[in-house]
């Protein structure tokens, strides 16, 4: 018996970024996300409008709905109410949203496979870890974090430029690999500032 | 769903008829039952009036036991054999206890979860626990005068899968059907919302007996959206008085040597924390072995000593309104839940750091229980227009451990739940044909600093190299936020069989004993009881069958039609058997010949809940 090793991901993680829906799902289950919660195939979205199809959704799936319906009901209702969750989470966040409109587009991210960047990107990187290395209080660290967020928010715009207006895929798919690498950092910075607010 | 009216009269219960179904706030130190009575919720009180029921059991001599009061009277003269804040111990180890030498028990290490010396023996603290549940049960069934059909149990939001589990054990020892666990913080805002007609953006701040929770919630028609939450499920006025203990000691060094005297001083150190919340300063007043003691307390010297731990408090709050992405500007009010917020200190520093007067005008110890009362009515069903939602998070993150004693994170914290997260993992030696998982939950990096769940061992993966083999391990958390992992290698396509040790919680063989153990002190017969609860699944399953037939019965085939209806006659049949297990076999059979007919309803809903939207887009 051996413990359990993560596997080299570049092999065994088709979409390393992306947590794969795990029930069996009917054929009805497995439209897309974008079908699912009725709104076009596109990177622009309507945040309100997908919280409250999120909503509408759950109120007609979530398990509490049938509660005392037995228990072959309770499991569908487990099945749609997942399903539905992460569609949700899915469509929610826009680096994903993008990854996944990719995806659906046969441009996968393969992030694991392709790390290849541009050079300033990498400067850029190594200037924000240093950053974090050298900020001493939290709000030095806030004050990074407002920076990195800055460039995300540039990333994304780019990221719907070639996808809704460009419909250059590939081209969006590294966009896409940066802004990995930006929410990584950002996460990372997070986790700092948690650490320093607890000590 | 309306219940319709059935054909047979006579065969099935009246389904008109209301089912009982109560919300139970279970708290580390005291517990509440509540239910709908005449469209409100309300606390239910026991034959003297009480509604609030002191969580402590004291352990007689020749079986008998106290529960409440009596027992909480007592405990000055019997400190060991009366059972206080148990909550703390659920679903732990005796390593788990911090300052464990300040108690007046004797706590022993057993599978599963510590257990506690009494003079009848080891009691586990899932056990003291049902005896509280218990009581709340029987307190219910004699004011509606009818047999509790469920109840919704409240748990700290920051619980973890282990302390969720030995939750419900103890229901199941107490003969109660758990229709959900749902979080106290979530609880209480459905109390405040539905009673304030609120919308937007509240934080629920839950200092507890024992445990500590904060909640970020949005709140728009009727769906409550936990957003983030976070805690501390060992912090809580517990701690306050512990601290008040230490800074007497410190101040007097006087001596705490007995169990009696570890007892008196944190009865002694409550009440002094309690005077203090209204007035400048209050008397320490307390026997002990060598002497009475008297020691005046300012509340700014009690400010002071505590300071630390309102400080915690703090910190997870500012970490919850990072994790849901707000600021202390998007705040709209603060629910203030838990006696422990009566502390004037706790509400101020509550106050400066949201910037927002806490809401305090429900009762800070009925509003958990009156918020699971409003839940449990309507997943009985009793409630069909009901707009509720409750949209709950996991709140710690789970994950595998892998080389090194690192954890790899499957599901992060904070997900919307129910939710099903999976990752594949691999073999890294030729011809491996076994794999052990270990399953933790927690935020930390290192194996050893998590909370361990389970160890799975995935068996029969054929040979292959390494690296080869596929193996889907996925995570599913259901609406209670209990935790089910399954592993499936995915080339071979081989079911792999999977045997679960869980490290934390009761083994199913403990908890049949301690069922056996609590009918032979409550002389009642287990497999009377057994076919009574297989009879009432017989009825629930009968009924929703019923009810979504009326419904959508146009959506099956004469044939299905005729095989569920078929279905259904043998499950009415079998209720007049005399065997259980025949009951529950019948039972299943008909569950699981409609779940083909339950994915076509849902199918309608959803179509339901897509109609009239623009759909050209697709």
């Amino acid at each position: 018996m051996t413990v359990a090793v993560a596997v080299n991901r570049s092999v065994f993680k088709a979409r390393p970024d992306v947590s794969e829906p795990a029930l069996p799902l009917s054929a009805q289950l497995a439209v897309s996300d974008f079908e699912l919660f009725g709104v076009p195939v596109q990177f622009a979205q309507d945040r309100a409008q997908l919280d409250a199809r999120w909503k509408d959704l759950q109120r007609e799936a979530h398990p509490d709905k049938f509660a005392s319906q037995g228990a072959a009901a309770q499991r569908v209702a487990m099945q749609w109410s997942v399903r539905i969750n992460e569609a949700y989470q899915r469509l929610k966040d826009p680096m994903r949203r993008a990854a996944y409109l990719c995806e659906l587009g046969g441009a996968p991210i393969q992030s694991e496979n392709n790390t290849a960047m541009p050079a300033a990107f990498l400067m850029q990187q190594m200037e924000w870890r240093e950053a974090m290395d050298e900020a001493a209080d939290v709000a030095a660290l806030e004050a990074l974090h407002d920076d990195v967020q800055q460039a995300h928010i540039t990333a994304l715009q780019q990221c719907a430029q070639l996808i809704d207006t460009a419909h250059d895929l590939p081209a969006a798919a590294q966009q896409v690999r940066r802004l990995m690498f930006i929410e990584k950092f950002l996460r990372d910075v997070e986790a700092r500032i948690d650490h320093l607010d607890a000590s | 769903m309306a219940l319709l009216q059935i054909s047979e009269p006579g065969q099935a219960p009246d389904p008109h008829q209301r089912r009982i179904a109560v919300g139970i706030d279970l708290g580390t130190t005291h517990s509440l039952v509540a239910a709908m009575r005449n469209g409100v919720a309300e606390c239910l009180p026991d034959g003297e009036g009480h509604v609030i029921l002191p969580s402590a059991v004291r352990y007689l001599e020749n079986d008998g036991r106290q529960i409440g009061r009596a027992a909480l009277a007592a405990q000055a003269q019997d400190p060991q054999n009366t059972l206080v804040s148990v909550k703390r111990f659920m679903g732990r180890a005796v390593a788990d206890i911090a300052n464990r030498d300040q108690l007046p028990y004797v706590l022993v290490d057993k599978p599963g979860m510590l257990a506690i010396q009494t003079r009848v023996g080891e009691k586990s603290p899932v056990e003291v626990s049902a005896e509280i549940l218990a009581t709340l049960r029987f307190r219910a069934e004699d004011t509606f005068n009818d047999d509790l059909y469920g109840a919704v149990i409240t748990v700290p939001a920051y619980f973890d899968d282990a302390q969720r589990q030995a939750t419900k054990d103890a229901a199941q020892l107490a003969g109660i059907n758990v229709l959900r666990l749902i979080n106290e913080p979530t609880a209480a805002a459905i109390a405040y919302g539905l009673d304030q007609a609120s919308e937007g953006v509240y934080a629920v701040y839950d200092l507890g007996g024992g445990t500590f929770d904060i909640s970020i919630l949005r709140l728009t028609r009727g769906v409550f959206e936990v957003l983030a939450t976070g805690g501390d499920s060992a912090l809580g006025g517990d701690d306050y008085d512990r601290a008040l203990v230490d800074w007497v000691q410190a101040q007097t060094g006087c001596a705490i040597t007995t169990p009696a005297d570890k007892s008196n001083v944190l009865v002694a150190a409550r009440a002094c924390k309690e005077a203090l919340s209204a007035a400048g300063s209050a008397t320490f007043d307390v026997t002990l072995s060598s002497g009475t003691l008297s020691h005046t307390v300012t509340r700014t010297e009690f400010e002071a000593a505590t300071a630390a731990l309102t400080q915690r408090t703090l910190s997870a709050v500012r970490k919850a309104l990072r994790d849901a992405k707000l600021s202390k500007d998007d705040i709209q009010g603060v629910v203030m839940v838990g006696g422990s917020t009566r502390m004037p200190h706790v509400q101020q520093a509550v106050a400066d750091l949201l910037g927002c007067a806490p809401l305090n005008n429900l009762n800070p110890d009925e509003v958990v229980a009156l918020g699971a009362a409003i839940q449990a009515n309507q997943l009985a069903g009793n409630n069909p227009d009901g707009e509720l939602l409750l949209l709950d998070v996991i709140p710690l993150s789970l994950g595998i451990e892998t080389m090194g004693g690192l954890v790899e994170r499957i599901v992060p914290r904070n997900q919307t739940i129910p939710t099903a997260m999976a990752q594949d993992f691999t073999t890294y030696q030729d011809g491996q044909t076994a794999l052990a998982l270990h399953v933790v939950q927690g935020e930390r990096d290192m194996v050893a600093d998590c909370r361990s769940l389970a160890r799975f061992e995935l068996r029969g993966i054929p040979p292959m190299a390494a690296g080869a083999a596929r193996i889907r391990v996925t995570f599913t958390v259901d609406a209670d936020g209990m935790v089910s992992v399954s592993a499936v290698e995915q080339l071979s396509g081989v079911a792999a069989n999977i045997t679960v040790k869980p490290s934390y919680g009761l083994s199913d063989d403990q908890i049949a004993a301690m069922l056996q153990d609590s009918f032979k002190t409550a002389e009642q017969d287990i497999k009377a009881r057994a076919l009574v609860e297989a009879r009432v699944d017989a009825d629930r399953m009968w009924l929703a069958t019923q009810s979504a037939l009326q419904a959508d019965g146009d959506l099956l085939s004469a044939e299905d039609r005729a095989r569920i209806d078929g279905l259904m006659a043998a499950t009415l049949d079998a209720k007049k058997l005399e065997d259980a297990a025949a009951i529950e076999a019948i039972t299943e059979a008909l569950a699981k010949g409609t779940e083909a007919f339950a994915a076509q309803r849902m199918n309608r809903g959803i179509q339901h809940a897509l109609a009239g939207q623009n759909i050209e887009n697709i």
